[in-house]
């Protein structure tokens, strides 16, 4: 349904995206993780006819959005970042404006409408200036807006920025209840977010793809995956450390907070599978008498896996504003 | 069609849902009473015609439209609507002309509001009322032209002081190669032609040509293609920001 082609967006000298390509069918959700200025933004804009790609191109439902923008376009709801609106618009004028131009009929528009504004929760505000709303509703009308004609293709530019999490919670919802008969793409820099939502996950750093898979082969790229954490009072933490270094071929790294202490516990190279290292860890702990606050194996982390792709030493690249100029 | 009436409505509707567009009336009506009464001397002439108040249209046009005109992309672009606007499957130019054309119909509307100086004149005399209405449409086109060179000017920043400064230059430029002045100073040395080709730029002199009653195709002409050249080059500027990614 989406179709990326060897995306390419230069500004200047600074190249913001560089041969990016993927895919996305209906019933996914892409999660578009990187750190600010990695070309997520940028490649939406594309994406979505709004930018022009200095090479390569992007389809929608198998159209080009560089050659039919319009027909594409007619198939794609798109909340930009930030999620513009015209302020002095109350959303019920605006999201009119919108149908209209969508060129829904006049039956189709009511329940459209309906649709969208049960959706989003946007009742209270219908006649309110856009401008006078809270930021988690104006973020609603965005989406509204993006929804309200039932696209085959989703692109928003972080849904949840600047949210609180109950509104995070009814937007991630919103997208789970739709994303069954659409393709969605979804930017974000929230770790969870990609875990709860999404159904692929990327990672791109200074425009290029870093990593892709599901967020669960993402997080299993993680040091931590297959590692045991044990967590336990902190005054154990020595015994317990000794109990464990009689452990072959593993090492032990330790955090403390409060009184509370995680001790990770890493098999080294060749050394044991996580289940019998978690076997292991238990037995050890029983046989010392020591009663652990949790134990656990580590399926990976995200946030580490980002991380370790995105932080990598690198000269200071031009902030996107900047290069724009 | 459709999505053109629809983007004009809703860009005419954005003009009144601030006070700013009552206010822009009010100072504009006053603005035009006071020249047509104290600088035009309308009553001193005892002419029964507008000769007075529509002397001053291009001068007071000068000001008031730029304010209208830099707005219509440099806001969008400041807002970030302009992603929104951009991403709809529109044609380009309709977003151009419709919000050309709300502007026009919204600097219709203050013109328009005049109409007390219309009756007032036919209460004291007997005015050429065929003049009168050659006057206003010949009003209308120049609006026209300077709204259309600030649509252009105003999709080039994201800046509205900076589209308004610009706007009022360049529709300055456009107006004083017609007026006397500025025409004597070539005249003295400039072969007649160059002359002529200079007056035949202005806005002034086209705009003065139709207020003497007389709507000649050629001065219709000469708007219809300054507004088509200036919403093109809009059309133009908005589509290679899409490059630039401004």
């Amino acid at each position: 349904m989406i179709e990326i082609d060897r995306l390419v967006k230069n500004f200047g000298d600074f190249t913001a995206v560089n041969d990016l390509s993927f895919a996305v069918e209906r019933g996914q959700v892409m999660g578009f993780l990187g750190p600010n200025g990695a070309g997520k933004s940028t490649t939406m804009k594309m994406i979505t006819g709004f930018l022009r790609p200095t090479s390569g191109t992007a389809r929608i439902m198998g159209l080009d959005i560089c050659e039919t923008p319009l027909a594409a376009q007619r198939h794609l709801g798109y909340l930009p970042e930030g999620a513009p609106a015209w302020p002095d618009m109350t959303p019920r004028a605006f999201l009119d404006f919108i149908i209209r131009i969508r060129g829904l009929d006049k039956i189709a528009a009511r329940t459209a409408l309906g649709r969208a504004i049960d959706m989003t929760e946007l009742h209270g505000v219908l006649d309110q200036p856009i401008d006078t709303l809270s930021k988690g509703f104006r973020r609603r009308v965005g989406l509204a807006q993006a929804i309200v004609h039932d696209p085959d293709v989703l692109i928003m530019d972080e849904p949840t920025d600047g949210l609180d999490p109950n509104q995070k919670f009814q937007v991630r919802r919103a997208i789970e209840e739709m994303s069954e008969h659409k393709a969605i793409v979804i930017s974000t820099h929230i770790l969870e977010e990609v875990d709860a939502i999404c159904s692929q996950a990327m990672i791109i750093d200074r425009g290029e793809i870093v990593a892709e898979g599901t967020p669960s082969q993402l997080a299993a790229r993680s040091r931590f995956h297959g590692a045991v954490t044990l967590t336990l009072d902190t005054h154990c933490k020595a015994q317990a450390g000794e109990a464990l270094a009689a452990l072959a071929n593993t090492h032990i790294e330790v955090t403390t907070r409060g009184d509370e202490t995680s001790l990770h516990i890493f098999a080294d190279q060749g050394g044991l599978e996580p289940t019998a290292l978690l076997a292991q860890v238990r037995a050890c702990m029983s046989k010392h008498a020591i009663a652990p606050r949790a134990l656990a194996l580590e399926t990976g982390r995200l946030d580490d896996v980002f991380g370790e792709l995105t932080r990598k030493a690198r000269p200071l690249a031009p902030r996107f504003e900047e290069a724009k100029r | 069609m459709n999505t053109l009436i629809t983007i004009t409505r809703r860009e005419f509707a954005s003009y009144f849902s601030t006070p700013l567009a009552f206010v822009f009336i009010i100072v504009f009506l006053l603005a035009n009473g006071l020249a047509t009464f104290y600088l035009g001397a309308y009553f001193a002439v005892g002419q029964a015609d507008l000769t007075s108040f529509f002397m001053f249209h291009p001068w007071l046009y000068l000001f008031f439209l730029p304010a209208i005109s830099m707005r219509l992309w440099a806001e969008e672009r400041r807002n970030g609507s302009i992603e929104l606007l951009l991403t709809l499957p529109v044609p380009l130019s309709a977003i151009v002309i419709g919000k050309y054309l709300a502007a026009l119909a919204f600097s219709t509307l203050a013109l328009m509001l005049t109409f007390p100086v219309w009756l007032t004149v036919n209460y004291l005399g007997e005015p050429d009322n065929g003049v009168i209405l050659a006057s206003y449409l010949g009003s209308i086109m120049l609006a026209g032209g300077y709204l259309a060179i600030g649509s252009c000017l105003s999709a080039l920043t994201r800046n509205q002081v900076i589209a308004f400064v610009i706007s009022v230059v360049a529709c300055f430029l456009f107006t004083v190669s017609g007026a006397p002045l500025v025409l004597e100073l070539f005249q003295s040395w400039a072969p007649q032609a160059l002359v002529e080709t200079l007056a035949s730029f202005s806005l002034l002199t086209h705009f003065r040509a139709i207020t003497t009653g007389v709507i000649d195709a050629r001065d219709v002409m000469f708007f219809a293609t300054l507004i088509g050249v200036f919403l093109t080059a809009t059309v133009i500027v908005v589509d290679m920001k899409k490059g630039e990614g401004a």
